[in-house]
């Protein structure tokens, strides 16, 4: 018999195996989900999740797809925060400091409390790249961010308002499509490709008799 | 954490044998051993999981039980009526679907001027494409080409791709990767702009483009944030239920579904674009998934109740190495970069007993194999598993490696107490992608007129088995591709009067036929509800 612990939804008990995360301790106890599940499997942001052990001082956060029940665990989820998204025009806008002052003023609110870093799912140093940010360090803080999941609970926890995910999100397309170095021979094949230079040799194996094309297939040479 | 002592006992094996075994270089099945390997295990060859479609665009051909049901399924609009005189949206170009393929065709439709709405049934970016790991692939470096590109992917899908897609797959992937770049993408990189590229099972030329092992991630929360910039319209928790057509037979919209009260909307379109993704929470065979909470099917089911017809829709993709422990993840990806960064395949003895970078078909059914009719598997509480000896990917590329190239596998294993720089990891295969789906020809369109459709809702452009970084690639290159030809056709379109006549029709038919299962599709989310007694 499988070793039960004592949970509980929005505040109501049920008791469910000790091996669920909390996304199947719901569905176990009845739940069919609709909001608040997505990929089950920590990449999406969609179930984000507060809890308390009862007793224990410290506000938990985590996603219900990848975090296991424990005892006496009051659980609320989260699947909407409104964050705040600005809208912008990527090709017009330019990775300098001034484009974060404008979308996202309220980063240079920040206090300094951490309970952005300190919440997040992924372990990641929020406060440090909302610090990034502040200083039109974009390449410093898409690094730093990369791992983010855009659960929101950062935000949900933030006395400055931040929308940190969405601050983010605009550092890491800057750095993306600005900042990190230039990719030279995609370029080239692009190129190479619009004018017909490679045309010639795919339509001469596409073309070939079906036995031909296997024996290409089979006996090609394979980089090391 | 491996508590169970004979996990443990198998574990030392592998450690004991990993300085010799990291040495090898397994060779490379023949063609007749691969074909006789998959005929006796890979699952698609188990004639007893499929059924005979009866009714239908593809009746006399076989599915999964689990497919046929929805397919032949009973309309969720049967018997009830739907005022399609005012509809509540009117627009150009419906997109059906908020994952890769949805939301690149909606940036293009709109490129172009049409105007457009996003619906899906979750959130937008609630997709397969965000839990891609590995890459996309393109054939961008000087010692590679598409035509290299085509021969690894049309002979990795058995030669049964239809050779216009997979032309247009591969010779447009470089400019997908550059589309991806130009919008911000964040893929790795060499301090001179070279691009980081790998192998993956069945390439040939180290072609896989990545963004360390969140590459899917990456591109889908891109491609949200452009959508949301260019204020694209997105209607969530919203389902489409059954296509709409015009009296000309033409597709002109559809009957949405709000998810959480049920209430049903008819939108009108001149043209619509179903993106509606896989398949791997209808669990065939009872596999475990990797896929999304919304993978249900649901595309091709509204498509072949109108008249669409399927392409391959008896091949799946079962992806080697699935998480077989602990509980809490079976059945998550474990993503084949692990193996293009030197883990290897470790039977319970210690020992390799395949190469790791063979196609995801022969993977799978090799490692099928050695757990069953070989023995060689591990016992673990939910099955037999084999081992990824990851931390080879630190001898081979040295410390850090893992860290620094996959850190979402180090983390979802990490969580359970598995350090996976130092311990390897208990895989089995996992459900992982449709092979097959709806016909199209290389505009996109279906065979229902005004009816697009991309992403893995596509049958045909990989054939019978899919290579890794394909996908990403393919829901780029005819997502947009369907986005383009949608908006453009959308311009000379003029939509007659609405009906719905063809869920009637199918009704009558499936009265016709007898069938037993009065199954109602589409399914839209799978039943994880546990029913108490």
């Amino acid at each position: 018999m499988e070793q039960m612990v004592t949970i509980f939804l929005f505040g109501k008990k049920h008791e469910v195996p000790e091996s669920l995360t909390i996304m199947e301790a719901m569905e176990y106890s009845g739940y069919k989900l609709v909001r608040g599940c997505g990929c089950r499997n920590g990449f999406c942001g969609a179930c984000a999740t507060i809890y308390r052990i009862a007793g224990d001082r410290e506000l938990k956060a985590g996603l219900a797809c990848s975090t296991k029940v424990e005892n006496n665990m009051y659980i609320a989820t989260l699947p909407f925060f409104p964050l705040i998204k600005e809208g912008y025009n990527i090709e017009e806008v330019k990775p300098t400091e001034r484009i974060m002052m404008e979308l996202y003023p309220e980063i240079y609110a920040c206090v300094g409390c951490n309970a952005c870093t300190k919440t997040c799912p992924q372990s990641l140093n929020v406060m440090q790249y909302i610090a990034y940010a502040q200083r039109g360090e974009y390449e410093k803080c898409a690094e730093e961010s990369f791992d983010c999941v855009m659960c929101g609970i950062c935000s949900s926890r933030c006395p400055a308002g931040i929308s940190h995910p969405q601050v983010a999100m605009l550092a890491r397309r800057l750095n993306g499509k600005y900042l990190a170095p230039h990719c030279d021979h995609l370029d080239e094949r692009v190129e190479e490709i619009r004018r017909g230079d490679l045309e010639e040799l795919i339509q001469s194996i596409m073309n070939k008799p079906l036995e031909e094309i296997k024996e290409l297939y089979n006996h090609r040479d394979i980089e090391k | 954490m491996y508590q169970d002592q004979h996990i443990l006992d198998s574990m030392r094996l592998v450690e004991a044998a990993r300085a010799e075994n990291v040495k090898l270089n397994p060779r490379r099945m023949t063609a007749e051993e691969k074909e006789q390997l998959l005929a006796a295990f890979h699952p698609d060859f188990r004639q007893d999981q499929f059924s005979k479609l009866e009714i239908g665009p593809n009746a006399g051909e076989k599915v999964p039980h689990e497919l046929a049901a929805l397919l032949q399924g009973k309309s969720r609009l049967a018997g009830k009526n739907v005022d399609l005189s005012n509809p509540d949206y009117d627009v150009d170009v419906l997109v059906i679907g908020g994952g890769g393929a949805g939301a690149s065709a909606a940036v293009e439709a709109d490129e172009a001027g049409a105007k457009i709405m996003v619906v899906t049934k979750l959130r937008m970016g609630d997709a397969n494409t965000m839990m891609a790991e590995g890459g996309i692939q393109a054939a961008d470096k000087p010692n590679d080409s598409p035509a290299q590109h085509f021969l690894d992917a049309y002979g990795g899908g058995h030669f049964a791709a239809q050779k216009d897609l997979l032309y247009k797959l591969v010779t447009e992937a470089p400019e997908a990767i550059q589309w991806l770049s130009n919008l911000g993408v964040e893929f790795d990189k060499m301090p001179d702009g070279t691009m980081v590229t790998t192998h993956g099972g069945g390439t040939s030329r180290k072609r896989m483009h990545a963004a360390k092992d969140y590459s899917g991630a990456e591109i889908m929360r891109t491609l949200r944030d452009e959508v949301l910039n260019r204020n694209i319209p997105v209607l969530d928790y919203t389902a489409a239920i059954e296509l709409i057509k015009d009296d000309q037979g033409h597709c002109a919209g559809a009957v949405l579904m709000n998810m959480e009260n049920g209430e049903l909307y008819v939108a009108k379109a001149k043209t619509v674009i179903l993106a509606t993704g896989g398949a791997g929470r209808l669990h065939y065979q009872g596999f475990p998934t990797s896929n999304h909470y919304g993978a249900t099917a649901d595309g091709l089911v509204l498509a072949y109740r109108a008249g669409a017809r399927l392409l391959y829709p008896d091949t799946l993709q079962y992806h080697p190495t699935g998480a077989a422990f602990p509980a809490q993840i079976f059945g998550a990806l474990v993503t084949e970069k692990v193996r293009s960064l030197g883990a290897m395949l470790i039977n319970a003895k210690g020992e390799a007993f395949m190469n790791p970078l063979e196609t995801r078909d022969v993977s799978a059914a090799s490692i099928i194999r050695e757990c069953s009719q070989r023995g060689n598997g591990v016992k673990t509480p939910a099955g037999e598993a084999v081992w990824l000896d990851t931390p080879m990917i630190e001898i081979k590329g040295g410390e850090g490696t893992i860290e620094k190239r996959i850190p979402a596998m180090m983390r979802m294993f990490g969580k359970y107490g598995i350090d996976i720089r130092k311990e390897p990891i208990l895989i089995y295969p996992t459900l992982h992608y449709q092979n097959g789906g709806i016909k199209i020809s290389d505009d996109g369109q279906s065979d229902i007129e005004n009816l697009f459709v991309a992403g893995e809702a596509v049958g045909g452009i990989h054939g019978r088995n899919r290579l890794m970084g394909n996908s990403l690639l393919d829901i780029i290159v005819f997502g947009r591709n369907a986005g383009r030809n949608a908006a453009a056709k959308a311009k000379s379109v003029t939509v007659g009067a609405l009906n719905i006549d063809h869920v009637a029709e199918f009704e009558a038919i499936r009265q016709g036929a007898k069938l037993e299962d009065d199954t109602v599709s589409p399914k839209l989310l799978p039943n994880y509800t546990r029913i108490k007694e």
